[in-house]
């Protein structure tokens, strides 16, 4: 509606006529800049990509060529060689990554959910604000935090979950039947993971949810949709693609993370999918840490290689996750 | 399966703001009432009022009451969810949910309602309210596409389907026609006339021939001035309003002689 100060604006006077050639030419030149810029832009992230795919190829080459890894390399078992490490490596990564992301998805679609949708305005950007907060935290601290803190409360928790689910291949326990203590475990870390994840992931869904259009949730509620129906029928399948787009950025977070991994993580090179028991996985990330500084040449040259397969994996991560979303296009409203 | 409605001393806020001021008016069974009058005199507030979906903004309430067969909407225990299930309601915009299949559109309400339903018992009912919506010849073949892949004048004609499709007592449209072109019009204002059998229809509109074409009674609105609120200047029969209406203001905005 209208105020009452509208009406007692004074009339617009005309604009004086615009000088045309000059403001032409003005607007060709800044069209011009813009359109060199933004081309310069997307060239400048492609061009970052390849050196950085480049750089791996050829530092890792050598190791990769190399015959008798073996016998140069520790931490690469007698008669084995590089991909006897790498597929472990490979494995934990993605283990880590994917239960991390199983915890932190529904616990940050659910707090985008209450910040968008259920908490009242003021509460609702404080919240916001917090989450955000998370995010600035470094991840060495979260690693401390999961050491010291963390870990001894989850300890019963994770007994637990041996006890009575031990059935469960995931919740195994070790040879004793038991959840390894201290739990410098994969379930920890990813735990630890999954709250480093989270503020991303909560930040992306809040906004795609505010954004559903108004007119999709009046169609909803005409029709007596309940709060929750509401977001089932028009928030939810309108965020879809968004979320999944949330959940990429967070595992791309996730497959890398060093630090918090390093200090959480009591590595193993297994094909385990044992959460509870220490010495099981390792990622490829906190291996290459762990080990860069003592590694000679071709150690390092090997390290880099597995640096390669991470790069590797988060592209074929990001492949697939396009190929989801495009698969319901017709159905996304973008149309 | 049409019920009357029964508008009593009705103020309407946004926050303190009072948009509409001491309306009172019965809308009849299995008849059409037009709401007519300027932009911003709160015809489309008004019509939200009856299902309560005036209230999603934040802020916004009413005074006074709205009984339909002599319950108050607003009265105590009443879950506007329940209300809402009762008045369907047409916007605007067409507002098919795009992530749904056009079959998927009209159960939506019958999925609220209760969620289980055979097969058969939802391709007859999809089948039904596209009929009654005019709209089954030409999507028949295609249910299972999306509904944001019809035209603007098919989309609002699935919104139609998809409001009766849960058979309500009443049924609202919000300028159901304003981004339609004139043919999806005519189709359209043929639809309200057949749906009057069946329901209670209020329609807002800003097309005084389309209040005179489809309505059998009509109310007008009007504001004083900006910031003051809409009031309910008269309403009677639609051919009484057009051809001798009783206030001056009326006549003057059907003749073109306003503001």
């Amino acid at each position: 509606m209208a105020s009452p100060a509208t009406a007692m604006t004074p009339p617009v006077t005309p604009d004086p006529p615009p000088r045309r050639r000059r403001s032409r030419t003005t607007d060709r030149g800044l069209d011009r800049a813009f359109r060199y810029l933004a081309v310069g832009s997307g060239m400048l992230i492609l061009a970052t990509l390849a050196s950085v795919a480049i750089f791996l190829v050829l530092e890792a080459l050598p190791a990769l060529t190399h015959d008798d890894l073996a016998s140069e390399i520790a931490w690469i078992p007698e008669g084995g060689n590089l991909g006897d490490v790498v597929g472990p490596l490979i494995f934990g990564t993605i283990l880590a990554a994917i239960v991390s992301l199983g915890l932190a998805v529904p616990v940050a679609v659910g707090i985008a959910l209450f910040i968008s949708h259920y908490a009242p305005r003021r509460m609702a950007s404080a919240l916001g604000y917090v989450v955000d907060l998370l995010a600035a935290i470094p991840s060495v601290v979260f690693g401390l935090w999961g050491v010291l803190v963390l870990a001894p409360k989850v300890q019963p928790v994770w007994q637990f979950l041996v006890d009575y689910f031990g059935w469960i291949p995931l919740f195994a326990g070790d040879e004793h039947g038991n959840a390894s203590n201290p739990p410098r475990v994969l379930m920890t870390t990813a735990l630890v993971l999954a709250v480093m994840i989270l503020p991303i992931i909560t930040a992306v869904s809040r906004e795609v949810f505010l954004q559903t259009p108004r007119l999709h949730e009046e169609a909803a509620l005409a029709l007596g949709a309940t709060r929750w129906e509401l977001i089932r029928m028009a928030v939810l399948p309108f965020g879809r693609s968004g979320v999944t787009s949330a959940a990429m950025l967070g595992l791309g977070r996730a497959l890398g993370e060093t630090m918090a991994v390093l200090m959480i993580l009591s590595p193993g090179f297994l094909y385990s999918f044992k959460l509870l028991v220490a010495s099981q996985q390792q990622t490829i990330a906190a291996n290459i840490a762990a080990k860069f500084n003592d590694a000679d040449d071709i150690g390092r040259s090997a390290l880099i290689a597995t640096g390669l397969a991470l790069f590797v994996i988060t592209l074929l991560v990001n492949l697939g996750a396009r190929a989801i979303v495009a698969r319901r296009k017709d159905f996304s409203g973008a149309n | 399966m049409a019920q009357r409605i029964d508008v009593k001393d009705l103020n309407i806020y946004y926050g303190d703001f009072l948009a509409v001021a001491g309306v009172e008016m019965s809308v009849e069974p299995r008849s059409v009432t037009a709401f007519i009058g300027p932009s911003g005199c709160g015809k489309s507030t008004f019509l939200r009022t009856l299902n309560r979906m005036h209230e999603v903004i934040p802020g916004a309430h009413v005074e006074g009451t709205v009984a339909m067969d002599g319950v108050d909407l607003y009265g105590a225990g009443i879950d506007p969810v329940a209300v809402r299930r009762q008045v369907g309601m047409v916007f605007q915009r067409p507002n098919p949910f795009p992530t749904m299949s056009i079959a998927e559109n009209v159960l939506a309400g019958i999925k609220l309602n209760n969620k289980r339903i055979s097969k058969s018992d939802a391709d007859e009912t999809v089948e039904r309210a596209l009929t009654s919506a005019n709209l089954w010849n030409e999507v028949k073949d295609r249910l299972n596409r999306p509904g944001s892949g019809l035209s603007g004048g098919q989309q609002q004609r699935l919104c139609i389907a998809r409001a009766i499709a849960v058979k309500p007592q009443v049924l609202l449209m919000d300028e159901p026609c304003s981004a339609l072109d004139p043919i999806s019009t005519l189709a359209i204002e043929d639809l309200v006339s057949e749906l009057k059998a069946d329901y209670t229809i209020v329609i807002v509109t800003h097309n005084m021939q389309q209040a005179a074409r489809v309505s059998d009674r009509t109310a007008f609105f009007n504001l004083k001035a900006t910031g003051q609120p809409g009031r309910l200047v008269e309403i009677d029969d639609t051919p009484t309003i057009f051809s001798s209406p009783r206030e001056q203001a009326t006549e003057d905005y059907i003749s073109g002689r306003f503001g």
